[in-house]
């Protein structure tokens, strides 16, 4: 007979579960029994109190995306030598896996993450709850006026759920930002109004206007950089 | 009629028997009392003018009548690029260096027709003074093992029947005739052969696993997006010797079972995509490609796919997407190619080069080719050395050489006397050695654990002029603007690691930085999605390990000791030496410098922009930089 917690609190015993569709392994020091072919972040959403997993970029109804990497949490494939640093909501479940969702050097790299995007976002109210959580005092570095994080959630729902693409990512590094088809950021005809991009929105970046569109963020480029260009268009 | 011409035509080989006659018949066929002349064609030659090399060559062989007695061809790319155009003259290959056109009709009418060398375009070893005549006697040449670029010099890459002539697909017919895919997978896992695309994983592994994935449809793929700062061994194989690398991958589609290749280049090798595509022609016009391949029953194509433009698009999983036409961003890797995908079918991935080791295993054997080279690493490796060195171009070594004979054997030492200071390896997001570790054997294992990496074969040395912290920077720079921008760590910590830099090396460092930086790095370490941003803070945290005293200097004293950062040097005029010329006055552009005639000067420290001028000007030595 093993035991296998469901929840913090509850248990059951199981002789021998030799299904194929379950796997067994172990989450902070506890054994669980989850079905096939989840990742370690979805299993433990439906495991009430077990482990500890930030995420902003998750969310159920979408596909996985592994962006804002605080889902990471440590794993070991050979029973606890080996550990290696994982996004959980797009590592599968392994039988035997020994995963850690709270130890010092998760904290650690979580706590970096959160001080990178406190920095780029210091007003979202999230963030800074995160920043309590994980005591992120001001971050050290110069501090930017931005709402997106840049999770993609927005631009998932509204291909996968909704399947009309009407908002995309475009240009790439600090760049990167949320935009309408031909790098608009007025939405036309290919927007249905839906606000199903400001409801999934974890910042609340977007927000439905009062043309019945949501009204994006838009990326205002480091002063820096501004400098430089103006120099570059000088010269 | 019509049936006869096109038969005629049809120069599809259709048994491995027809291949052998065929290589016989050229190699019988060739005129051998024909003096050869290869000009290098690469696109380092190019640049410095080959393109009008082989017009004048055409031209003078026209104009004297001598095709009859000159076998002329543009080759790919020789190596020695610092020293081009590069002429190759005869059997014995008479070594000519930076030949212009005029120097043309000379050549012929001297070396080919009288067999003298002209003393003028030989070149000179800078450690002896000594003139040499034959490639085989440059040193560049000489401590070099040339199994993979050594063709480069001998074929041109836009006739295939040069390629068989030295004895190409000989390794596709054995392969396909006289092994079955296992035994070809067990000699490449044998061979010790690792990925030469930077993760030096094992090749023969993911063959392995690629055979065993699950599905009838299965893709080969070679990845020839280079985009390292400095790096051009791929670009060099693909314009130079493109078959061995379609050979290559013929036989690793064999291998695992597919019947579909993709060759993913990048758009900004118009040469490289040029002299590919014309090789998948020739390849199937001659059956090597297409369907039933030399009669084995075997089918296989190879579809040619020019880059998005970015270089995270050389990243395997940046690269699918982009295949698939999807944005170049990476995935996580949680599940192999091997087993998921192009269009999530098992796909075999590999490098240009090697795919293009591949032949050389299959055809000589893994005894052979594993007694290349160090224990955990086999073979050769290229790189490509440059910056501050005497002989930057392509090298192709066995692995295990030192640092220091690749940059003085080889790379001819450092120019103008001046100190080594560090060799940057791995491309940007490797790390910088420095001369304590210079007699360190190069393989993938030894790099890693200096805190650099093999990447893809880059090697960038550096003197004492160069600024550490500014050579921090400028990696940091180039991966900010290339970084896709989808995980937190690598788009912000980028970003933030710049800003940080750019500060230090404006004289507004402040004390915490370094541990602010080592910080970031360890973030990057671990929670970046991508090999791109897992290996991207190497170059900031190689440089704090090695040269913290730079660092130091820069941030407390305000001070740049290479003198490289403007915003902390000062350029003054030491009054005992200045002989008040007035050369520096006429060099300044902002009017900075003021002193009587035969007076010493001084420089109004306000109105300098710290643009060396003055300190380039000066024949005194009177100017100080510091």
């Amino acid at each position: 007979m093993t035991k296998y917690w469901i929840s913090s609190e509850t248990s059951i015993e199981i002789d021998s579960a030799e299904d194929n569709n379950v796997v067994h392994f172990s989450v902070d020091d506890k054994d669980v029994i989850v079905s096939n072919g989840q990742t370690i972040y979805e299993a433990l959403q439906r495991q009430s109190g077990i482990g500890n997993i930030p995420a902003l970029c998750y969310h159920p109804s979408v596909r996985p995306y592994g962006a804002c990497r605080l889902c990471t949490v440590e794993v070991s494939e050979d029973g606890g030598k080996n550990f290696r640093f994982v996004a959980s909501c797009l590592y599968p479940v392994k039988e035997g896996l020994v995963v850690k969702t709270n130890t010092e050097r998760v904290r650690n790299l979580r706590k970096g993450i959160i001080e990178l995007l406190l920095a780029r976002c210091p007003n979202t109210k999230v963030l800074q709850e995160l920043a309590d959580e994980y005591g992120v005092e001001k971050p050290r570095f110069a501090l930017g006026d931005h709402d997106c994080i840049l999770c993609g959630l927005c631009v998932r729902a509204c291909q996968e759920i909704i399947g009309k693409s009407a908002i995309s990512l475009v240009n790439r590094g600090i760049y990167k930002e949320v935009a309408a088809p031909f790098y608009a950021y007025e939405l036309g005809e290919e927007c249905i109004g839906c606000g199903d991009c400001a409801f999934i929105c974890p910042t609340g970046a977007i927000k439905m206007g009062e043309n019945g569109k949501p009204e994006l963020p838009r990326v205002k480029i480091p002063y820096a950089e501004i400098g430089a260009m103006a120099s570059a268009a000088e010269g | 009629m019509v049936e006869q011409v096109r038969k005629l035509l049809d120069k599809r080989l259709k048994t491995p028997e027809e291949l052998e006659k065929l290589r016989q018949s050229i190699i019988s066929d060739k005129d051998t009392s024909r003096i050869l002349i290869s000009v290098c064609g690469g696109t380092g030659c190019r640049a410095s003018g080959a393109e009008a090399v082989v017009d004048a060559f055409a031209e003078e062989i026209e104009r004297l009548e001598l095709q009859a007695k000159i076998e002329f061809k543009e080759t790919g790319c020789h190596g020695f690029c610092e020293r081009g155009p590069v002429v190759l003259i005869g059997p014995k290959k008479i070594f000519y260096q930076h030949v212009q056109p005029e120097d043309v009709p000379e050549i012929v009418a001297e070396t080919v027709l009288q067999g003298k060398p002209i003393q003028r375009l030989l070149y000179t070893d800078p450690a002896t003074n000594e003139e040499i005549t034959y490639e085989t006697d440059v040193p560049f040449y000489k401590r070099q093992t040339r199994l993979i670029l050594g063709a480069n010099g001998e074929i041109d890459p836009t006739d295939i029947e040069q390629y068989i002539a030295a004895g190409g697909y000989s390794a596709l017919s054995k392969a396909l005739f006289h092994m079955t895919p296992e035994k070809i997978i067990s000699e490449v896992t044998d061979s010790g052969l690792r990925g030469r695309g930077g993760g030096g994983f094992p090749t023969g592994r993911k063959w392995q696993s690629c055979l065993k994935a699950k599905g009838d449809i299965k893709y080969v793929l070679c990845n020839a997006d280079e985009g390292d700062p400095g790096a051009y061994q791929d670009r060099s194989i693909l314009e130079g010797n493109p078959h061995s690398v379609i050979e290559g991958m013929i036989i690793g589609a064999y291998a695992i079972g597919s019947n579909n290749g993709y060759i993913y280049v990048r758009n900004e090798y118009p040469l490289a995509v040029e002299r590919t595509i014309i090789a998948l022609e020739q390849a199937m016009d001659y059956g090597f490609l297409g369907e039933n391949i030399l009669g084995s029953g075997f089918n296989f194509t190879i579809t040619i796919n020019k880059g998005g433009g970015a270089f995270v698009c050389g990243e395997s999983s940046a690269l699918i997407a982009s295949l698939e036409g999807k944005i170049g961003e990476p995935k996580a890797k949680y599940t192999h190619m091997s087993e998921k995908g192009l269009w999530d079918k098992p796909s075999l991935l590999n490098n240009v080069k090697t795919w293009a080791n591949v032949p050389l295993i299959v055809n000589k054997g893994t005894d052979w080719y594993s007694k290349i080279g160090t224990k955990g690493s086999k073979g050769t490796m290229i790189f490509s050395l440059v910056g501050k060195i005497n002989n930057s171009g392509l090298v192709e070594v066995p692995m295990g050489i030192t640092l220091r004979e690749m940059i003085y054997d080889i790379g001819g030492g450092i120019p103008g006397g001046k100190k080594f200071k560090a060799v940057q390896t791995g491309g940007p997001s490797g790390g910088c050695i420095p001369e304590e570790y210079l007699d360190t054997p190069v393989d993938f294992d030894e790099l890693t654990k200096l805190g650099s990496m093999m990447g893809s074969g880059g090697m960038i040395v550096m003197d004492e002029d160069n600024c550490m912290v500014d050579v921090a920077r400028y990696f940091i720079e180039f991966l900010k603007g290339e970084s896709c921008g989808k995980c937190v760590p690598c788009r912000e910590g980028l970003a933030k690691m710049s800003e940080i830099l750019n500060r230090i090396s404006h004289g507004q460092g402040k004390p915490e930085d370094i541990e602010v930086m080592t910080d970031l790095g360890e973030i990057l370490n671990n929670g970046a999605l991508c090999a791109l941003g897992r290996s991207a803070a190497n170059p900031v945290l190689s440089t704090i390990k090695y040269f913290k005293d730079e660092y130091l200097a820069h941030i407390n004293d305000k001070k740049c000791p290479a003198g490289v950062c403007r915003e902390l040097i000062e350029y003054s005029i030491d009054p005992d030496k200045c002989t008040g010329c007035g050369a520096c006055v006429r060099a300044c552009s902002t009017n900075a410098i003021s002193g009587e005639k035969k007076e010493p000067h001084v420089i109004n420290q306000g109105m300098c922009i710290k643009c060396g001028a003055c300190y380039d000007t000066c024949k005194f030595d009177a100017v100080i930089k510091g």
